[in-house]
This record gives structure tokens, sequence and C-alpha cells, in this order.
């Protein structure tokens, strides 16, 4: 317990401590190999931070993770070669944006699914509304319901 | 001593809030007036007991009390005095005590101006309440009780985290749960309606003041916080797709949606299943926020409490009240007749796309948060989803809503006509169009999607103000009666504009700060500069400084327009002692709309250190906008017609029936 308390307050520190990550001897000379490695750097999640990209933390694995990157660019590797090396290295759980596979197929889907059932139930709902004379009239029994309450309410 | 009596005081309220929870709803339900009445003391009185032990811990902080645990973790006695009240929510069981303090709050609000609600409605809804603040209290009781004691006292404390001592935690957590414990009433109003089973256009009225409340509060709060988060974690960044941030994002999707379709219930009595959905969702969102950040489940940058027996028992409570009100619903939903008619293209459908296109929003956000949670716990594969992933979804899902926003209020109720709406916004789209012109001209082509979004906030702004110059008669009267027009115009009809034309202006912001900010990372020593839009930022020195309960190296940057020094930048880096943390002040300076942002990275023994310098062209605006939208609301809710206190109309609404 002591012990988890302990390391938690370590990833806290470690997620809290102010960043602004990139250190200028970490850049490459090439600017153009340097924008692709900044592009890349802001998709990949710092695994020992708190929904932090490698980009924006200060911790120790994203300062490696951005040399590693850039160690690959500078190799000749394509962004999709450093992502592909970068996950078979360390797993999906490096990767901000996930990939489309069976496990996350829900996730990418869902938006999608909720706009089309929701866009069907208003289509629905205005087609209904529409056609104006169908406001079914009250039953007697309803009807009778209706006046109690109005005169309870008096 | 004082520390017991806030015990106490808060055991009573407790015991004060499960008698508000029974003897009002008995009273209410068996139609025996002087037990619903005692909903209004109870309310008061809940409210009063729980002040009283709010009081008793901000005063324990005050005089730093280091017999209470809570104290000891959590500040220090060279803490400024400021620092020291504002500590007392800076962790897990000082701030689910203000939650209870601002849910007694609403409860208490309800009690002593809700003299025009039907008694039985006003039992029913402060009895609800009551359930929710019930479970709350007894959560703290057990489980985050703040006056616990140690024996032996310390003699000094842990202190409160360095990035928390700041004005931002004065106000931040205070104004969301403002906002989120505001949905408490919706939801309670809606439990009340599906109970009593019948439910009125004089409901959505009753209800949309503290929806519109709830909303303000959420807005200002999550501008605050993000703008919190901007100057306080040093990289200019001011959103991040956050679990927390999310969290606070939900709601306010949601209360939005709800805004906007208790108007069509208003008005014109429709879509009132659809609306207590809503306030029950808007709710049960606020408690998953709630949950989310209090226990613990995601480690985030905000989560600065965590205990698995206290997300348990959350959890329990979330279940309780979400699960409660959707089994409610979905039994009494259907004693809800459906209103008025109306055709496709009219306020009403408008509202309903608006409607459409949030909860789609709100399902992004939510499926993007919780999807990791579970399919870690479902199949133990650990995915992240973080910005790329919410950019990519969440911005072409709101284009359209914002494209669709100034027409709404342009088309008549029941039956619009949209090609006149489409006229009379004409204007706005040149407007739209000549500033996507403009901003290519300045920022040039190469981002054609900032230039769509610079047109679109136009859009949005020109468009909303279209709207009143169409009501005043602008250009079709005199003037001096267009002014008077306008002066005339109900304030709910002004705070629609300015809600949306503040929508525009954090829009502008938004993409301004994302297109053109520039960022340039060097190492510089003293007499170094750099050209930054246009102006010279040269590092004149470094000057150690000490503060009340830290010691800092302030960096000196001055900042020169056509070689004239026009501004100091002081950013700093802070070591505070009693927590063995370094922080980052970021320095930054408003050039009205723009600003520029120095933050530090590691200073070397050889007295060079390394700068990040951003410029944010019209950043400021993100704000502004949340502040106009609120203003909007206020605006809002101060028209006489939704005051809360203001009589009921005339023409009594049709009520549906009952049984």
């Amino acid at each position: 317990m002591r012990l988890r308390l302990g390391l938690g307050l370590v990833l806290l520190v470690l997620a809290l401590s102010p960043a602004g990550a990139v250190n200028p001897d970490e850049m490459l000379k090439d600017p153009v190999l340097e924008a692709r490695a900044r592009s890349l750097s802001e998709q990949l999640r710092c695994m020992v931070c708190q929904n932090e990209s490698i980009d924006a933390s200060d911790a120790s694995l994203a300062h490696d993770l951005r040399v590693l990157l850039r160690e690959r660019i500078a190799a000749g590797d394509s962004d999709q070669q450093v992502l592909d090396f970068l996950v078979a290295r360390y797993g999906e759980f490096i990767l901000l944006k996930p990939r489309f596979n069976a496990h996350t197929a829900l996730l990418w889907l869902a938006p999608g699914i909720v706009l089309v059932v929701g866009g069907a139930i208003v289509f629905g709902v205005l087609r209904r509304r529409r056609s104006g004379g169908q406001a079914t009239r009250l039953t007697g029994e309803e009807e009778a319901a209706l006046k109690h309450i109005m005169a309870d309410d008096r | 001593m004082i520390a017991e009596l806030g015990h106490f005081a808060l055991v009573l309220a407790f015991v004060m809030a499960l008698a508000q929870s029974t003897i009002p709803f008995w009273g209410a339900l068996r139609g025996d007036r002087q037990m619903a009445a005692v909903a209004t003391p109870a309310a008061l009185t809940q409210f009063l007991l729980v002040g009283i032990a709010f009081a008793a811990l901000v005063h324990a902080y005050m005089v730093s009390d280091f017999s209470l645990l809570n104290v000891v973790e959590n500040s220090h006695s060279q803490k400024p005095l400021l620092f020291k009240i504002t500590g007392t929510w800076g962790n897990h069981e000082g701030s689910m005590l203000l939650w209870v303090l601002i849910l007694a709050l609403f409860g208490a609000l309800v009690a002593a101006f809700g003299r025009n609600l039907p008694d039985k409605l006003k039992a029913l809804v402060l009895s609800v309440q009551a359930w929710i603040a019930s479970a709350f209290l007894l959560f703290i009781l057990l489980t985050s009780n703040p006056f616990l004691r140690v024996n032996p006292p310390p003699i000094e404390g842990q202190d409160l985290n360095p990035v928390l001592q700041d004005i931002g935690l004065a106000i931040h957590p205070p104004l969301l749960y403002l906002g989120y414990v505001g949905c408490s009433i919706s939801f309670a109003f809606a439990i009340a309606a599906l109970i009593d089973g019948r439910i009125d256009a004089a409901w959505a009225r009753w209800v949309r003041p503290w929806t519109l409340a709830a909303w303000m509060f959420l807005t200002l709060g999550i501008a605050m916080g993000s703008y919190w988060a901007y100057y306080e974690l040093g990289w200019g960044g001011f959103w991040f797709w956050d679990p927390v941030e999310n969290a606070s994002l939900m709601p306010w999707l949601a209360t939005t949606a709800l805004l906007h379709s208790a108007i069509v219930m208003e008005k014109r009595d429709a879509l009132k299943i659809w609306t207590v959905l809503l306030a029950i969702l808007a709710f049960s969102l606020s408690l998953l926020g709630t949950f989310l950040v209090r226990s613990g489940v995601l480690t985030s940058v905000h989560a600065f409490a965590s205990d698995p027996t206290r997300g348990v028992f959350i959890l329990a409570i979330l279940c309780l009240f979400i699960g409660g009100g959707l089994t409610m619903f979905a039994f009494r939903a259907g004693k809800l007749a459906p209103g008025g008619m109306f055709a496709p293209i009219s306020r009403e459908g408008a509202l309903i796309l608006n409607n459409l296109f949030l909860t789609v929003l709100a399902a992004v956000v939510l499926t993007g948060t919780l999807y990791p949670l579970v399919l870690e716990a479902l199949t133990g594969t650990r995915i992240s989803v973080g910005a790329p992933f919410f950019n990519l979804i969440f911005v072409p899902l709101a284009v359209p809503l914002l494209i669709l926003v100034p027409f709404g209020p342009m088309l008549a109720w029941k039956r619009g006509d949209l090609r006149a709406a489409s006229e009379r916004l004409f204007f706005a789209f040149g407007a739209a169009i000549l500033a996507g012109i403009v901003a290519a001209a300045i920022a040039g082509t190469a981002n054609v999607l900032a230039l769509f979004g610079v047109g679109l906030a136009f859009w949005l702004i020109v468009g909303a103000l279209s709207e009143l110059a169409f009501r005043a008669k602008i250009g079709g009267v005199r003037f001096g009666d267009s002014l008077r027009r306008l002066a005339g115009m109900p304030r709910s009809a002004i705070g629609t504009t300015l809600a949306h034309a503040g929508l525009g202006i954090s829009v502008l912001g938004l993409v301004a700060a994302t297109a053109w900010s520039s960022e340039d990372i060097l190492t510089m020593k003293a007499g170094d500069s750099i050209t930054v839009a246009s102006r010279t930022v040269t590092l004149q020195g470094f000057l150690p400084r000490e503060g009340p309960n830290y010691s800092e190296t302030v960096v000196r940057f001055l900042v020169g327009e056509g070689g004239r020094t026009v501004v100091a930048m002081d950013p700093s880096k802070r070591f505070f002692p009693a927590r063995q943390t370094q922080t980052t002040e970021a320095a930054i300076k408003t050039f009205w709309p723009s600003q520029l942002y120095i933050s530090l990275g590691d200073i070397t023994p050889d007295n060079s250190v390394t700068v990040r310098i951003y410029w944010k062209p019209l950043v400021t605006l993100i704000w502004l906008g949340a502040v106009v939208m609120a203003i909007g609301g206020l605006l809002s809710l101060s028209d006489r017609r939704l005051r809360v206190g203001a009589p009921r109309p005339a023409r009594r609404a049709v009520t549906a029936p009952a049984e």
C-alpha cells in the first residue's frame, strides 16, 4: 500500500512537472525531418505519464522515446515504419490514436452508429410530427382524469 | 473543538438529509400537506449544517490545525493565507465537502425561491435532492471524513502540491462544482415529474433557469480550467482531451442540449420525453465526471486522490442514481404525452438537429473517455485514446452543428421559411467569406482548413448579430426606432445572440491559436535575443528571489517593438522545499488579443537556459468567448419571464393526463 502510494506520487510528480518537453539538443538538423518527428511525437503516448504525448512530457522515458524516434527517422524510416517499430516494441498502448482492429472497432464506429440511429429517430419524429392530423384524441377516461387534475390544482 | 463541531454538524446534516428524503416524499405521495411542507425548512437547515461543517474545515486550514490528518496532508504553516483557504478543497475530502455544500446550497435556493412551485412538485424535488445529498454525506462520513484527528499531531504539514498553489484553485473547482451540482436540480425536477406522472410547459419554465445557471457555471468553470492549464502547465496548450477535461465537457454538451430542448417544451409543449431524459443524462454525466475525478480510476493529471474503496462507493452511488433514474424513465415516460405538431423546417426542427449533434458529440467524448477503461477491464488490452483521436472525430461532427447555429433563431416556430432565413443570413455569409479572404491575405493559404475555420467563426458571430438586427429592423426603419426596438427586446433574445456570438469568438480563438501559433525552442544566455512575431525578445539576466514558501530563479526577458523596450517578462523556476518539488512559472504578456508566452526548461551551471517562446495569435478570444457566452446566459436568466420568483403565466398550461 505504502509502496503503491509512493509510486503513485512519483507518477503524479512526473505528470505534473511542468513540461514543454522537446529540448534543443534533441532536435534534428534537417527542419523537414524535425517537423515529421514533432508531428509523430504528438501521436505517441508517454507511457509513464497520464495522458500526455511524448512531445509534451518532461519524463525521461519521453526523452528516450523522442531520441529513438529521431534515430529511426534519421535512418530513413517512413512515418508508418516508425510507428510500426514503436508498436512492436511497446504495444498499441503507445498510440494516442488507436488503430482500427477487433478491439477498437466499436470505438471507431460508435460515433457513426449514434449519428445514424439518432438521425433515424429524428427523421421519424419529424415525419410523425408533420402529419398533423394524427394528434390522438383523449379517451373519455383521460378526459375525466384531466378534468380531475385541473380541479385538483385549483 | 471547532473541528468536532464541524464533524458533528456533518453528521446532523446527514440525518437532516435523511429526514428530507423521506418525510416530504411520503407527504407528497399521500397528499399530506404538513408532511410535504417539511421539505423547505429541512433543506434550509441542511444547508446551514453543511455550511457549519465547511466553515469548520476552512478554519482548521486557516489556523493550520495539524491535529487534523487532512490538514497535515495538504497544508503547511508557511503557505500564504489565500492558498491555505483554497487548499481546503485542493484535496479529495475537502473537495467532496465543497461538492455537498454546493448541493445543499442549490436545495436551499429551491426551498427559498421556489414559492411559486406547486407544493407537491416542490416537496418531491427537494426530497429527490436530499436522496443525492444523503448518499454523498454518507460517502464523506464513511470513506472521506476530513475531520479525522491524528495523535500526536505533527509540527508541520506536508504542504499542498505546488501546482495547485494558484489562484486557479480558488476559482476553478467551485465554478465547476456549481455547474455539476446545478444539474442535480433539473435531475430532481425530472424524477419528480416522472413520479408525479405529469409534466407540462410550466415544468420546463421552472427547470430552465436552473439549467441555465448550471450551464453558465460549467461554461466558466471549463474556460477557467483551460486557462489555468494553459498558464500553469507551461507548454501553451489549452485543451488536452484529458479524461478529466472530458468529464466536464460531457455535462456541458448535455446541458447545452437540455437548454435548447427545454425551450421547445416551454414554447411548444413538445419534446417532453426527450427533455426529461436529457435532464437525467446531464446529471448522470455530472456524476460520472465526479466519479472519474474522485475515484482515481483514471490516473490523470487531476487525480490528486485515489483509493479503491472510495471508487467503489462512488460507483455504487453512480449506479443507484443513473440506473434508478433511467429505470424510472423507462417505466414512466410512457405516461408523458407527446405535444404539438411542427414541420421539419421550423424552429423546433432546428432545435432537434441541435440536440442530435450535441448528443452525438457527447457520445463521442463518452466512448473515447471510457473505452480504454472498459476494454482493459474486459480484455486486459491497454489502448490509449488521446487528442489525435478526439480531434479527428469530434471536430468534423462539431462543424455541421456550428454551421446550423445561425439558422435556428431565424426560423419561425411550427413552420419556418428556409429561404427567408437564408436571405436574412446573406450578410453573415458575405462576412464569413470576407473574413476567410482577409485571413488568407494575412496568414497565407497554406492551411485551408484554418481559413474555413475563420469563416465559420465570423458566420457564427455575424449570424448571431444578424438575428438581433433583423428583429430590430435595422435598415428597415428609422435608426432611432431600431434602437428603441432593440432596447425593448426580451433579455433572453439578447442572451441567445450573445451566447451564439460568444461561441463564434471562441471558435475564432481556437482556430487561430491552433493553426498559426509559432514555437521557438532554443538555448539562450544573457544578452541573446530572438525575433518572435516581429518583436525582439532579449534575455537580460538571471535573478534569484525568495517567495513565501519557495525560492525561485527568475529569468528576465525584455520585449522590444521597433527598437524600443515595451515590457519585461519574468518566467521562473520555483523550488518548494516542503515537497521537494520544482515548478515552472511561465510568463505571459497579452498583446491584445494575442499572447506572447515564455516558459523555461533546464538552467545549466554555465548560466544558459532552455527557453520556449510561443506566439499565440488571438488566443485570448477562446476564453473571452466563454465569458461572452456566460454573460448571455446571465442576461437570459435575468429575463423577467424566466425569473424563478416571477408570477406564473395567466394562461394555464394544459397538463398531460396523469394515469
